[in-house]
């Protein structure tokens, strides 16, 4: 095992494919220089500007282009530089990449990978800070992951490029600077396949990305205090591995959900409405949604800090299902 | 021209779009031409009528009026080159050759449609014949057949994308995210303006501050021709002059197509924006099958006879589309769920 970042690991990923496969190319702003996350390091030396293409700043047009090329055989790995600039292109991925094979009755294959950035904690800002994950989860046709970790993202985009369908990979800025465990070779990890991180008797806490770390953090202190949270990581978003989830709420018969998504209509809405649809009779108490309020990403660092959702607010919800007997 | 929307906007500037050039055809080009502009002709007839026989729902854009344009347009394209366009496409399709019965069927939402009766009239593709598409959101597929030149190039060959689209089209902002691409990298796309002259019910003179489209690449440094798309010969010599430009690797071009369409936007649109003289005018002075048939006859390349039989056998491929499309069953529920996701 190695230690290495999400944009190490992102960037080592992509050299071995890219050497692996020439319809792999990479488009999107400032690849060149390496990324501004450092992600495509060393690419450009190595494949030169044909296969890393830096563009002007036309996210709809060149999230287009590299649609036009999936059509017809290439596979893009386009990148939007924060996933906030989806809004600039969300017609291309909510009308052409996400309803081409549908409306082409499986005629057209669209092997397109986004890979783009999310989350606040870094005094981005609102337009720079979101992780609207949920946005893209909420169209039919789109494969979305959210890795926690370097050799999921790794691993994921691995698995996106080898697959027929448009997939978005959205990595969390909060994570980029952690250094986690990864086998050298990279390899590509399923969709739809969570991750149990820790194993629990009490309550089932789903944790997406950059709140893995965070709800892990509130297992340990609430089992000190004797309650065992299971912790799982979805990995990805759409396939969503609702079996895992359900089966852990059938044995803890309470669920929480850890998401900086959405406050209002969002992956955590989903999943607390999937696990009261379908594990009803198991719940013991009413299920939590801990995400960020519903409000624009605030930059001043104290109204930045009360917004994310960090382990003393998970522990209180916890605590507080725990009373509800 | 009579029938564009007679703005003077672009008067006096003292440019005029290039000298008006001809293709010189065979008389089986010709012959070709015409059977092919009756095909995309006498299938959107049917379409209507089926359409008003509610064989057919939702939205349903005729290509009437428009045949010189993809005709003359397909006949230059070679194996291998690719066709993106709007959602006006049907007649594209039969240029292109995809089967008739496919496109009918599609268009009556049965099995047996292209897209198996979930795309619908705007949503037809046919990738083995180049045909990427009907695309239902106006100026989207600017960007994707950018795309398909970025890999004609990328995979070194000398291939070339046809980039449809309309008037309307023509003032969404991707359109000129495309054109500094394309530009910029040298990419072979030819950016084709199909200008029927209405944007809906806008006229171009409402919509654009500058009318004369062919000239909205010049700040992308990218050349561009006004031709006169009811001539099925202009358009095929001006696809030529494209096509090579594309070919030597000059970079992308701009045709703009100037040609109009008969029928309203879609079939629900009565067209009150436009008098019923100006369409008559244009369909008596400038039909393109018309103008065809009279160069034909007057060439002595056929005579009456001859065009009513090919008439007729045009006739009878159209009736078998639509009879495989009313015969063609429903899709199946389960339909639903494939295609989704691979």
């Amino acid at each position: 095992m190695k230690q290495m970042t999400i944009p190490q690991a992102v960037a080592e990923a992509l050299h071995q494919v890219m050497a692996a496969d020439p319809a792999v190319f990479l488009i999107g702003e400032d690849l060149a220089m390496g990324g501004v996350f450092g992600a495509a390091k060393g690419l450009k030396e190595r494949f030169g500007p044909a296969r890393v293409v830096d563009t002007p700043i036309s996210e709809t047009s060149f999230l287009g282009l590299g649609i036009g090329a999936a059509m017809s055989g290439m596979k893009p790995v386009v990148e939007i530089m924060f996933c906030d600039f989806l809004g600039v292109c969300f017609d291309q991925l909510m009308n052409q990449a996400a309803k081409m094979r549908f409306l082409s009755g499986g005629t057209v294959s669209l092997p397109l990978v986004i890979r783009t950035t999310m989350g606040a904690g870094d005094g981005s800002g609102a337009m720079h800070s979101q992780s609207n994950y949920g946005l893209a989860a909420s169209v039919a046709g789109l494969r979305v992951a959210c890795p926690s970790n370097s050799a999921d993202a790794a691993g994921l985009l691995k698995t996106a490029l080898e697959g027929p369908d448009p997939v978005v990979i959205f990595e969390h800025k909060g994570l980029f600077d952690v250094e986690t465990p990864a086998d050298p070779e990279l390899p590509p990890v399923p969709f739809g396949k969570a991750r149990t991180l820790r194993q629990g008797a009490d309550v089932t806490l789903v944790a997406i990305a950059a709140m893995v770390p965070v709800a892990l953090a509130a297992a340990d202190h609430l089992a000190k205090r004797g309650i065992g949270v299971e912790v799982i990581d979805p990995v990805t978003i759409n396939p969503l591995d609702r079996e895992a989830i359900l089966a852990s709420v059938a044995k803890t018969g309470r669920f929480a959900v850890l998401d900086e998504g959405a406050a209002f209509a969002g992956v955590a809405d989903a999943l607390v409405s999937l696990v009261v649809r379908e594990a009803f009779r198991s719940l013991k108490a009413a299920p939590a949604a801990i995400t960020p309020p519903h409000t624009p990403v605030p930059y001043a660092p104290a109204l930045e800090a009360a917004w994310l959702p960090d382990a003393a607010r998970v522990e209180a919800a916890i605590l507080k299902m725990m009373e509800d007997v | 021209m009579n029938a564009s929307t007679s703005s003077n906007k672009s008067a006096g500037r003292g440019r005029r779009a290039s000298k008006p050039a001809v293709y010189e055809a065979s008389p089986e080009e010709l012959l070709k031409f015409y059977r092919d502009m009756l095909l995309v002709r006498r299938f959107e007839e049917k379409a209507g009528q089926m359409y008003g026989m509610g064989l057919i729902g939702g939205f349903c854009h005729l290509y009437i009026g428009q045949e010189a344009v993809c005709v003359g347009v397909q006949s230059a394209l070679k194996d291998g080159d690719a066709v993106i366009t709007g959602y006006r496409e049907h007649g594209h399709m039969m240029a292109a050759g995809c089967d008739p019965k496919g496109v009918m069927a599609e268009l009556t939402g049965r099995s047996g449609g292209c897209s198996r009766g979930k795309g619908g009239s705007m949503h037809m593709f046919d990738p083995a014949k180049g045909f990427y598409g009907g695309h239902g959101i106006v100026g989207a597929q600017v960007s994707l057949g950018t795309g398909l030149a970025f890999a004609a190039k990328y995979k070194k060959t000398d291939n070339v994308a046809v980039a449809y689209f309309g008037d309307g089209a023509a003032n969404q902002g991707q359109v000129y995210e495309s054109f500094n691409m394309a530009r910029l990298w040298n990419l072979p796309v030819i950016y084709l303006i199909e200008n029927n002259q209405y944007a809906m019910g806008t006229s171009v003179a409402r919509a654009s501050s500058e009318i004369e489209l062919y000239r909205r690449g010049e700040s992308f440094k990218i050349p561009g021709k006004q031709v006169d798309g009811m001539n099925v010969l202009a358009v095929r010599a001006a696809m030529d002059e494209a096509v090579a430009h594309c070919r030597a690797g000059k970079g992308p071009m701009i045709l703009e197509m100037k040609t109009y369409r008969y029928r309203g936007h879609s079939m629900s649109d009565p067209a009150k924006y436009r008098t019923k003289d100006e369409v008559q005018k244009m369909r008596a002075e400038r039909d393109p099958i018309e103008q065809l048939r009279e160069l034909l006859l007057d060439g002595g390349h056929t005579d009456e006879a001859a065009l009513k039989e090919m008439d007729k056998e045009v006739k009878a491929l159209v009736a078998d589309a639509a009879a495989f499309a009313t015969e063609s069953p429903e899709p199946d529920a389960a339909e639903l769920y494939t295609d989704v996701l691979a």
